[in-house]
């Protein structure tokens, strides 16, 4: 005869139960929580990113603000157009908000020319007489800037585009990249080529319909809509394309390199 | 005889719990942000009453100096702000938990019963299922709050590409005063949240992890 070995399972009394379930949940969730404290820990001291074209952020968030780029781009198109509004309705005060790369006092803007590289050997030189030869568009809309505050400001010039156009530089137009700099190369922004050729951006050289004044940016300077006031490069020097990113001067100390709204 | 009754689901109390650190770490981040525009204060009749934020409250919590950091992190945490909220408000509709969380057509009514009767001005208790008529009115409207901060807070993330939902939210100046407004509608609700708990015992604090409620039969 076979000895039966049945293992009877104990029942438990209610508060058994009880503190059975509350003792596995309650470690349960000091066990996750711990986890998620540790990551946090982690996360706050992570390592900071390998200066490049980017720096100053830890390596993790400059990863996520990189993919999380990626996925907004999908939103952009040139058909989403900044609001505009009425010229009466835009500043006289207009704010300034940092003067680097046109701190230089020197500065003259009679002997200024803009500078590009066209293909692989010439080199364009344009003065301000011939970008006013260029059909203007104005422009009233909310400026943006990355701290926060917004503005509606007035200002004219040519659109990036038909500067492009009128220069034949479509070529350097399909790349990925444009790059600008100010004369004393102090302060540079790098652009998406999709975001420079947003019908909105603009090279500017009037503001309110007078000439921009120097610390605006004079003679001449990017609007750009569909980018925070960190891209809007007062005093361009020259502009450059490629399809590597271009240097940006915020974007190397810790913003985000897109900066797109 | 003491019996268990199951009264939060694992989902629901999972979303809570994970909410609470995404939330303050989103309120932080914030308050970095905030910091370089820090314009708004609530002034009556001409006089400022309260400065969002005075300088001892940004040197106690190291706010200066801090946007590109609290941007990072802000637009890093945004996902999973979102996708829990999103868990819980999908889980919540499905699993027909809903039933016991929106305010029916008495509990505007009875939710003022209840505060009456926690100010100790009313002495009969009010009717208390899973959640009382106070509570339905406040953890909803904690629900579309949470809905409110993301709509606002993609309006002035990306205004031109979401011009429609900028528009909706008023525009870009307005959108940002909304999103700050609901910031500190968190902070005022975790204040009487967490002293409501306290006051309501341990029983229903354990419910809120183990998931479980006791009652006497």
């Amino acid at each position: 005869m076979k000895t039966q070995h049945k293992k009877v399972r104990k029942v438990l009394t209610p508060e058994q139960k009880i503190k059975r379930r509350s003792f596995i949940s309650f470690l349960t969730f000091f066990i996750l929580g711990g986890a998620a404290f540790g990551s946090w820990k982690w996360l706050l001291h992570a390592p900071e990113e390998t200066p490049g074209v980017t720096a100053g952020a830890s390596q993790p968030l400059r990863r996520a603000l990189n993919k999380t780029e990626l996925f907004f781009r999908n939103l952009f198109s040139h058909k989403h157009l900044a609001r505009t509004y009425p010229i009466e309705r835009a500043a006289s005060d207009v704010r300034v908000n940092g003067d680097i790369g046109i701190e230089d006092e020197d500065f003259d803007q009679d002997n200024w020319r803009l500078s590009i590289q066209r293909g692989k050997k010439e080199l364009l030189t344009i003065n301000m007489a011939d970008i006013r030869q260029l059909p203007k568009t104005d422009i009233v809309f909310d400026f943006k800037c990355v701290e926060g505050w917004d503005q509606i400001q007035h200002w004219g010039g040519v659109r990036f585009i038909d500067f492009i156009t009128h220069y034949k530089l479509q070529k350097e137009a399909g790349m990925h990249y444009v790059g600008m700099e100010t004369p004393d190369k102090a302060y540079y922004v790098g652009l998406d080529m999709e975001s420079a050729l947003h019908p909105q951006t603009i090279l500017a050289y009037e503001m309110n319909g007078q000439p921009i004044t120097p610390e605006h940016g004079a003679p001449l300077r990017l609007i750009i809509p569909v980018k925070y006031g960190i891209k809007n490069l007062k005093r361009i020097g020259t502009i450059s394309f490629s399809n590597q990113r271009p240097p940006d001067y915020w974007a190397e100390q810790g913003y985000d390199y897109y900066s797109g709204l | 005889m003491k019996i268990i009754k199951d009264k939060h689901p694992l989902l629901i109390r999972w979303t809570h719990w994970v909410n609470f650190p995404l939330l303050a770490i989103m309120i932080w981040s914030g308050l970095l942000i905030y910091w370089a525009n820090d314009v708004y204060t609530i002034t009556i009749a001409g006089h400022p009453i309260i400065r969002f934020f005075p300088d001892w409250f940004n040197t106690l919590l190291d706010i200066p100096q801090r946007l590109a950091e609290g941007m990072a992190f802000h637009f890093f945490f945004m996902w999973f702000f979102f996708l829990n909220g999103l868990l819980y408000i999908g889980y919540t509709l499905f699993s027909g938990q809903w039933r016991s969380l929106l305010p029916n057509r008495h509990s505007f009514r009875d939710a003022w019963q209840v505060v009456l009767h926690d100010l100790h001005i009313r002495k009969t208790s009010p009717s208390q299922g899973k959640y009382n008529a106070a509570q339905r009115v406040a953890y909803t409207a904690i629900i579309l709050m949470g809905t409110g901060s993301i709509i606002t807070g993609l309006a002035i993330y990306k205004p031109v590409q979401l011009y429609w939902l900028c528009w909706l939210c008023g525009g870009y100046h307005f959108a940002r005063i909304l999103h700050f407004t609901l910031t500190i509608g968190y902070v005022l609700f975790f204040v009487i949240h967490v002293v409501q708990v306290i006051i309501a015992g341990w029983d229903n604090f354990r419910a809120m992890v183990a998931g479980f409620e006791v009652v006497e039969e």
